[in-house]
């Protein structure tokens, strides 16, 4: 019966690990990588998983031997060979060990500086400041200012510096690269790379609040065209909406008793100019919303603009925004309908 | 109860309780045994606590998107859920281990202080009730066990649950480092004659550890939590960003005392498994002086590795390269006590009792805890694994698996010698067999779902996430370890009285606990015995079957006396703690009454030379 | 309990330098939050701007002279000269007040004439936590002689066969001295001290 085990357990245990995580890839999937951060980040996870799993297995073979060639058989009296000790074994298993964590710590100390120098000319440099429980994004060269879609060019060294000015936030986006803390006042920095086209999912690790669990964001790694064509986007100013209802969300918008704009900044307006919330210059552009858990669409959007609270518990905007403190100022359902509706004109 | 007087200054003339009995006889009591027991019952109804929220948080995440539990309350539920385990469970569990057998392995009638020993338990009740409490006055504390800097500041937390979290923990400080006081003193200056610290059973050798652990790490949390106390209360600047702080005082100062804590945590375990595998393998330990240079050196290098907690927190290349170095050391003396414990197994005669089964499941669940953590180890890695899922795994691993097992091993190996019988075997092993093989099914997932990218301390996730079969799985399995615990409690009520009679030496043990009755009686040994080697009473098992007839009579042994002392002290802390989370005035009292009954203790002798 | 002890030491003696040693790491992570936070957040009142040196030079030089009156009340409670001990250990007892009242004088001087409070800046808050946790310790220290001075009014109370208690007394009393001496180099000496002229 050993025997058997023996054989089929190795086998058992890698098959379970690869069915597990191996074989399917969720859209936060630390093994699906697309980027150089993620991978050297994978293959070194690779190497201490190899030499894990062989360990793992000796030993738990050593134990299951044990259980069956060593047990006490029925009303045994046998006073086994009391050894105290094997010093030269002992010696062994204390050297062998230190002498593998010797070899491996090289490519472990080479991954430690790839990842933790930053490039020293980088493409595209980003301020990514961290909320209760949403994301801004600066783009200080280029002159943009947005919120939980982050754009980057494809092959192209990023610079991203980190800040909050409330509480700890980490900024994570799994494909990419592993996670680095933001610290009000410590001045974190990371750099990543996207090398394929494509959209990947970030998401808050770092303990933040009521909504934690709710504050992700969503990185687009397109071609430098594309990137050109949506910093230009980015940066030209909204316009007064033509059609009429669009006219009207903007009227509300506006109005000092709604009072959106002092938190929220629409470029190119004169009553918009707050900095407290995301800038909401161009938000029909993205993809989602309310950081990246929402798709952007007309009924997600009136859902959230009637009653966020219950989409984010903890929300900054239920706790703040007027139109929620005061029911004198509460948005009636047309008023919801037309702020969505101008809202999504924003591209 | 009846009652003798002593006397204070100023002629103040107090009595003592001589032989009480019932409630008198635990509110009063400095016996070591009783305190033990007192301390493992307690912290084992926390433990229960514990589990409870550890269910409602795995219900919660049995399916995306649930809405059974609100995210507030779901931030309560792990941080107290983790809080609860670790300063109301496992700790308290092994000073349960500590109270009753340490005496009893060193050839010892009582502890260095037994009215010291008594208010450590008391200060604990205390801090338990103050913690659990604020699930009724307020709302618990809601930032986690390690309560990052700043939101658990007054600004983002104006409550009262963090003022609960840091006075809790307060106060089961100054319990946990009374009893460490104890105990360091105890074992360094209490032992029979002739036995040297190199004769120690090993349990009583991972204690000594970890009390010197306890004692050296403890101040620094206490230094963290006075400084954010003072920040909620007197809007002093240790973590107000705004004046220029920056949050990451909080975590050096934390995790310079939490990873010593995950130290203290473990060794107890590890010094029970110690212990269980030599006696049902009939042989010693393999390599005795390996196993204490291995564990001092466990203790020495756990003060070195405390960023590995931090690495994603920017500090930098050098910072991170120095703490994975010193981390994947830190393995390799663990690994040697590893080798150990199986050579002690091999070329043995092993019984499987359900001691063993605990004991060898904690080898197989700590070896997968400690190469986890060997992952975690390589900081570039680890920016992935880093307050992920990974993580979670790997602490129930090493916690559950190991220090869980470790003590659920000692229970059951000292159950004879503490209550007289013997526990049911059949409801043991099943007990084991489900906890071992629901703990794998409930936390070896885990680490699947935290390289798919979930975070940890996250009320709900997405169906489009991929992690919704596994977590389905993972609550369920949860729900069979509840159910293995449940077996245990069975096992525990029906045999505490109604087991069969256990005798003296059960097990046929190596160790000087083995050698008196079971229960002991007050005195523990009639005769301090003579120790001439380690597993001295298993020599002399060898030697000759007869017991030697004992000189000493009963009535001739002095004992320290019961007090009420103790009790009144931990009543006067109590009312200061409280009042620093409500009123100062009430502190004021409380500082009052503690100044008063410490007093009044310092003048109670410790024995009444004629006092029977 | 037996006299009688594995190490000879009695058993309150190990307690006290346990005790001891764990009041070190108390300290050493008061030290430590002092000394990362130095030169951050608002810069004034800062150190230079509120110390004088010489008149904290004075009260820790009264400090140290206790912990010698503290050797000298040891020394003859000892060789039973109970005049002799509690005349020293009143002096040390006075030397310790005078110590605390230096110390509060500078808290008021700070607070009242220089406007630093613990809520001002990360200074005010480091250092009023640190040296008022020292002056916490002082007082506890002087109380403790206080009660044992008063017992030792009581006719053969305190004697040469009881001098254990003034021991235990003795050694934290030193203890706090010793972390004194720690506090005035690294906080108010390297506080105030810009370092050797270039020439």
């Amino acid at each position: 019966m050993f025997n058997t085990i023996k054989k089929f357990l190795p086998i058992l245990l890698s098959l379970l690990f690869v069915i597990a995580c191996g074989g399917y890839d969720g859209p936060q999937s630390t093994f699906d990588t697309h980027g150089p951060v993620a991978k050297e980040q994978a293959d070194l996870f690779y190497l201490i998983l190899w030499a894990g799993m062989v360990v793992l297995v000796a030993v738990e073979l050593a134990i299951v031997y044990i259980y069956f060639k060593y047990r006490r058989k029925k009303n045994s009296e046998r006073i086994p060979s009391q050894i105290h000790g094997n010093t030269r074994l002992e010696i062994i298993w204390t050297v062998l060990p230190v002498i593998f964590l010797a070899i491996v710590s090289v490519p472990v100390l080479s991954a430690i500086w790839y990842v933790g120098t930053p490039p020293e000319n980088p493409d595209v440099v980003v301020d990514v400041q961290g909320h209760q429980y949403w994301f801004e994004f600066k783009y200080p060269d280029l002159d943009v200012v947005t919120a939980n879609e982050l754009h980057i060019p494809v092959g192209k060294k990023i610079l991203i510096n980190l800040d909050s000015k409330d509480v700890l936030h980490s900024f994570w986006i799994p494909k990419i690269a592993g996670k680095t803390d933001i610290i009000p006042n410590q001045g974190n920095y990371m750099w990543i790379q996207g090398d394929d086209v494509g959209m990947y999912y970030g998401q808050c690790a770092e303990f933040c609040g009521e909504s934690h669990a709710l504050m992700r964001f969503r990185v687009i790694v397109e071609t430098d065209e594309d990137f050109r064509a949506w910093i230009s986007q980015q940066k030209s100013e909204a316009f007064v909406p033509n059609d009429p209802l669009e006219k009207s969300g903007y009227d509300i918008f506006m109005s000092s008793k709604a009072g959106c704009g002092g938190c929220h900044m629409i470029q190119g307006s004169k009553k918009a100019k707050g900095k407290i919330g995301p800038n909401l210059t161009h938000f029909g552009s993205r993809q989602h919303m309310a950081a990246g858990i929402l798709v952007n669409n007309q009924v997600n959007l009136r859902n959230w603009i009637r009653n966020p609270d219950m989409i984010k518990p903890g929300n900054i905007m239920s706790g703040q925004g007027a139109v929620y403190m005061d029911p004198n100022k509460s948005l009636t359902e047309s008023e919801v309908i037309a702020l969505a509706s101008y809202l999504q004109s924003l591209k | 109860m009846t009652t003798i007087p002593f006397k204070l200054p100023f002629n103040i003339k107090l009595y003592r309780p001589v032989k009480p009995t019932g409630v008198w006889d635990w509110l009063t009591t400095i016996d070591h045994k009783k305190i033990g027991v007192l301390y493992g019952v307690t912290a084992f109804i926390m433990f229960l606590t514990g589990g409870v929220e550890a269910m409602l948080i795995r219900t919660q995440l049995i399916a995306p998107e649930l809405k059974i539990i609100a995210p507030e309350v779901y931030n309560q539920l792990f941080t107290m859920h983790a809080t609860t385990m670790i300063f109301l469970g496992v700790m308290p569990l092994s000073a349960a281990f500590f109270n009753f057998i340490i005496p009893l392995q060193i050839g010892a009638r009582d502890v260095a202080f037994p009215r010291l020993n008594a208010f450590s338990y008391w200060v604990f009740l205390a801090g338990a009730l103050i913690m659990k409490a604020s699930w009724f006055l307020g709302g618990s504390p809601n930032a986690g066990w390690f309560g990052y800097a700043p939101i658990t500041g007054a600004t983002f937390n104006p409550g009262t649950g963090i003022d609960f979290w840091i006075v809790g923990l307060q106060v089961l400080g100054v319990a946990s480092l009374a009893a460490s006081f104890n105990f360091i003193v105890t074992i360094i200056n209490m032992r029979a004659p002739g036995m040297t610290l190199m004769r120690l059973p090993l349990f009583t050798w991972m204690t000594l550890l970890t009390a010197i652990l306890l004692i050296l790490a403890f101040p620094v949390i206490t230094v963290a939590l006075i400084e954010l106390m003072l920040d909620r209360t007197f809007d002093f600047n240790f973590f107000n960003t705004k004046a220029g702080a920056n949050p990451i005082l909080w975590q050096h100062l934390f995790w310079i005392f939490g990873h010593p804590e995950v130290y203290i945590l473990i060794l107890p375990a590890m010094g029970i498994v110690s212990e269980i595998l030599p006696t049902f393998s009939r042989k010693p330990i393999f390599g005795y002086p390996a196993m204490v240079l291995a564990a001092s050196f466990i203790a020495f290098m756990g003060w070195l590795v405390w960023s590995h907690h931090m690495f994603t927190t920017g500090l930098g290349p050098i910072a991170n390269s120095v703490f994975t170095l010193t981390t994947m050391l830190i393995a390799v003396p663990t690994g040697v006590k590893m080798f150990n414990w199986l050579g002690t197994m091999w070329g043995g005669d092993i019984d499987f009792k359900t001691p063993t089964l605990f004991a060898v499941g904690f080898l197989s669940m700590f070896l997968i805890g400690g190469i986890s953590g060997v992952m975690h180890a390589f900081s570039a890695s680890d920016y992935q694994q880093q307050d992920t899922y990974f993580i979670v795994a790997h602490i129930h691993y090493v916690l559950f698996g190991g220090a869980i097992f470790g003590i659920f091993a000692g229970i059951y190996y000292w159950f004879p010698k503490i209550t007289g019988r013997m526990y049911d075997e059949k409801l043991g092993k099943l007990n084991f067999w489900i906890m071992f093989i629901a703990q794998n099914l409930t936390f070896f997932p885990m680490h699947f779902v935290g390289m798919q990218g979930m975070p940890r301390r996250i009320f709900t996730y997405d169906a489009e996430m991929g992690w919704a079969f596994w977590n389905a799985f993972e609550t369920i399995a949860a729900y069979a370890v509840a159910f293995g615990v449940l077996i245990f409690v069975i096992n525990m009520i029906k045999s505490w009285n109604g087991g069969k009679k256990a005798g003296d030496d059960p097990w046929d043990g190596r160790t000087l606990e083995w050698s008196i009755p079971s229960p002991p009686p007050l005195y523990n040994f009639r005769d301090i015995p003579i120790v001439k080697s380690v597993d001295d009473f298993w020599h002399t098992k060898q030697k000759s079957d007869t017991k030697v007839k004992s000189k000493t009579k009963v009535s001739d042994i002095h004992l320290p006396q019961p007090s009420y002392w103790p009790f009144l002290v931990a009543v006067g802390l109590t009312i200061a703690g409280f009042g620093i989370i409500y009123n100062l005035v009430l502190t004021g009292i409380g500082i009052g009454i503690m100044l008063i009954t410490v007093c009044a203790w310092s003048f109670e002798p410790v024995n009444e030379p004629d006092s029977h | 309990m037996s006299d009688e002890t594995t190490t000879g030491l009695n058993h309150r003696k190990l307690l006290m330098w346990v005790f001891l040693g764990s009041d070190c790491m108390f300290f050493a992570s008061l030290i430590g939050t002092y000394l990362i936070y130095k030169g951050s957040g608002v810069a004034h009142p800062g150190p230079a701007d509120v110390f004088d040196i010489p008149t904290t030079s004075v009260s820790t030089f009264v400090l140290l002279m206790s912990s010698m009156s503290m050797v000298f009340s040891y020394a003859y409670l000892v060789r039973d000269n109970i005049k002799a001990f509690r005349i020293w250990l009143l002096s040390t007892m006075i030397m310790g007040s005078t110590f605390i009242g230096f110390q509060i004088f500078e808290f008021s001087e700070f607070y009242f004439h220089d406007h630093l409070s613990p809520q001002t800046n990360l200074f005010g808050t480091t250092f009023y936590a640190l040296t008022g946790t020292h002056g916490i310790h002082v007082t506890i220290g002087v109380i403790w002689l206080g009660i044992i001075f008063y017992s030792s009014l009581f006719r053969n109370t305190v004697t040469s066969k009881t001098n254990l208690d003034l021991d235990l007394a003795a050694l934290y009393w030193h203890f706090v001295d010793i972390v004194w001496i720690v506090i005035f180099a690294v906080v108010y000496l390297f506080g105030t001290f810009t370092g050797f002229p270039a020439s």
